[in-house]
């Protein structure tokens, strides 16, 4: 890639300043489906969730006295909030699992000589799975009776642990309904307007082993993303580096490193939005948990769509969820876009 | 720079990062990966083990232990559950992958080969439609499917993924056409090609690389959905195999080894994909990220 960029093509001369109209007419048709499917839909579910009664046969979008009636009260909901809680938990722990744990392991792997390949496909072949087998698989693995709890039976850490603190070592995983670090009480003074949370800001344990399901398929791409960028790195700075007497370490951290951050940047986002949609792959291993422990908004918008019928409901949370997806997605978009501008 | 030169800078290279990370350092290194191995094929161990266990023996009590004996009981009856779901999600895809390749390849030809005004503008509006939740767009895409009878029809979730896929499709070509030198297209034009001829002539025969990694980008993850093909088809007929399979995962009579079956039914055309062009598979998924 780095040849062609450093080749001079000469700029094609352009019959007029407005560009190549025919071009532009002829990328038309796909860019106004794709606004109609995108832009267009988006409105329409905005629409819907302002309306007081919406239902596909009476496509009714009058609206009530009050049109925010409807985010009104999913804030208040319960259920919703402990989405909003659970999706921000799974993305914060899942990120950072999967992109150091991703990162080092692209390190590794880049360093390896003719095991490379083997390495490389063996961690990225969770990725090319699909999110409903891994949660079918996931969730037995994760059940109390056997998977995860026979190991350690067998390695005899559950043997050690009773021995020390005198109880039995049985997780319950998906299965638990607890909740560790409340910081309700506090959230409830620092937020104006806080004593409206009515569950348990700690987190739920039986997001762990989702968590886990989740950096197991997708700390592939991770990794991939890493060696890519290691890969780019040019070998002229590798080895000037090392004339100066750059030792491993020093090297990573003053010029690998910075090389690094875009790719991490794109990462991150990539990761961050399919956190933050994630649906089929905890639908599957464990859907809402015990007290919703793993419910995510994904789920609830499917739920309240589908199941329960309750239109506007839905459609708002997706439009909150879209709003949350947007906060980090647009502004990459738009940072990616100038940068292109520049060249 | 020739390639006879860049050859001897990269075997030079190589040879000073063998000596710079000490052999110690890279052992170390290597006992890593390979003490991570186990834990990344854990999974696969455990669905292959128990869909050649017989009912009886399929007891999650002993998910860790060999299938004793060896059955395919469990994968025939996974297969019998799934197998017409198996065939939707085929007769689905296909049509699918090759429809947004093409897509794709046009958009990357007229996105990296021309200028013209708010082409930047109406390419970033595009690749939007690949970060936004589709939860937010499901009323309207079911009532729309209604609308032109294409409402739980496998055409109609040929469409949804087509549209959708245009945005990575386009990513993905137009990341790939930039290593195509202009020289080419501009040639074809002073030969006195339009636009449509010169992509027929000139750049569809040097894409297949393109097509190829567009191709099992989107196939894996056409085949991988969930969300459309729940909603888009609601006869249990119909649906794709990733809908029938968790289907089948909440069904309280389905005996624990049939899932893992099924699960591993699900699971093999995209992993044969990866295995057979795993190398093609990496350029999508880096290609997929914007650059």
């Amino acid at each position: 890639m780095s040849q062609v960029k450093t080749s001079s093509n000469p700029p094609i001369k352009r019959k007029k300043r407005g560009g190549d109209k025919k071009a532009a007419l002829l990328l038309l048709p796909s860019f106004l489906i794709v606004s109609v499917f995108v832009y267009v839909f988006i409105t329409y579910t905005i629409g819907v969730s302002l309306a007081e009664n919406w239902m596909p046969a009476k496509p009714n979008m009058a609206r009530g006295e009050d049109p925010f009636a409807t985010y009104k009260n999913l804030f208040l909901n319960a259920r919703f909030q402990s989405d909003l809680r659970n999706s921000f938990i799974f993305t914060f722990l899942f990120l950072l699992v999967t992109v150091i744990a991703g990162f080092f392991i692209a390190l590794a792997v880049h360093n390896m000589g003719r095991s490379k390949g083997f390495f490389r496909g063996v961690f990225l072949l969770p990725y090319a799975l699909s999110f409903i087998v891994t949660g079918v698989v996931w969730r037995w693995l994760f059940n109390p009776d056997s998977g995860v709890n026979l190991f350690l039976q067998y390695s005899g850490v559950a043997a050690a642990y009773k021995s020390i603190k005198g109880e039995e070592l049985r997780p319950e995983w998906l299965t638990s309904a607890t909740t560790v670090g409340d910081v309700g009480a506090l959230l409830e003074k620092i937020i104006p307007g806080g004593e409206i949370i009515q569950v348990q800001m700690g987190i739920p344990l039986a997001l762990i082993p989702v968590i886990i399901a989740t950096a197991w398929q997708l700390l592939g791409f991770a990794m991939a993303m890493f060696l890519a960028g290691l890969v780019s790195i040019p070998d002229e700075l590798r080895e000037a580096s090392m004339m100066d007497g750059a030792k491993g370490s020093r090297y990573y951290r003053s010029i690998a490193l910075p090389m690094l951050a875009p790719i991490a940047i794109t990462t991150l986002v990539i990761l961050t939005h399919v956190a933050l949609k994630i649906f089929d792959l905890i639908y599957a291993m464990a859907g809402s948990g015990i007290g919703f422990a793993t419910d995510m908004p994904g789920i609830f918008v499917y739920e309240s769509m589908y199941k329960a019928l309750k239109y506007n409901t839905g459609a708002a949370a997706s439009i909150v969820m879209l709003a949350i997806v947007c906060v980090i997605v647009v502004p990459y978009l738009i940072h990616t876009n100038r940068e292109t501008k520049g060249h | 720079m020739s390639t006879d030169t860049l050859e001897k800078v990269n075997s030079r290279a190589h040879k000073s990062a063998h000596s710079r990370f000490g052999s110690r350092s890279r052992r170390v290194q290597f006992v890593f990966l390979c003490l991570l191995v186990p834990l990344f094929t854990m999974p696969f161990y455990v669905m292959i083990m128990a869909a050649f266990k017989t009912p009886q023996f399929a007891e999650v009590t002993t998910m860790w232990l060999p299938p004793s004996p060896f059955s395919f009981d469990g994968l025939q009856e996974a297969w019998s559950k799934l197998s017409p779901n198996f065939l939707n999600s085929f007769t689905m895809v296909v049509p699918a992958v090759i429809i947004s390749s093409a897509i794709g390849s046009f958009n990357g030809y007229l996105l990296s080969k021309f200028t013209f005004r708010f082409s930047n503008i109406m390419f970033t509006m595009m690749l939007v439609g690949m970060f936004i939740p589709y939860q937010s767009v499901l009323i309207p895409l079911v009532k729309f499917l209604q609308l032109v009878n294409l409402y739980g029809t496998t055409p109609g979730l040929v469409l949804v993924h087509v549209v959708y896929g245009i945005p990575i499709t386009t990513l993905i070509f137009r990341n790939f056409y930039v290593s195509i030198p202009k020289e080419i297209v501009e040639a074809a034009a002073i030969d006195g090609a339009g636009i449509l001829r010169t992509f027929f002539s000139v750049i569809v025969p040097v894409s297949i690389p393109g097509f190829v990694v567009a191709g099992i980008f989107q196939f894996t993850n056409i085949w991988n959905d969930f969300l459309f093909g729940v909603i888009t088809i609601s006869d249990p007929t119909k649906q794709p195999v990733t809908v029938a399979l968790n289907n089948l995962s909440g069904t309280q009579t389905v005996n624990w080894n049939v899932l893992m079956a099924g699960a591993l039914i699900a699971a093999i055309p995209t992993a044969m994909a990866y295995l057979g062009l795993g190398r093609y598979f990496i350029q999508g998924l880096t290609a997929g990220s914007v650059k």
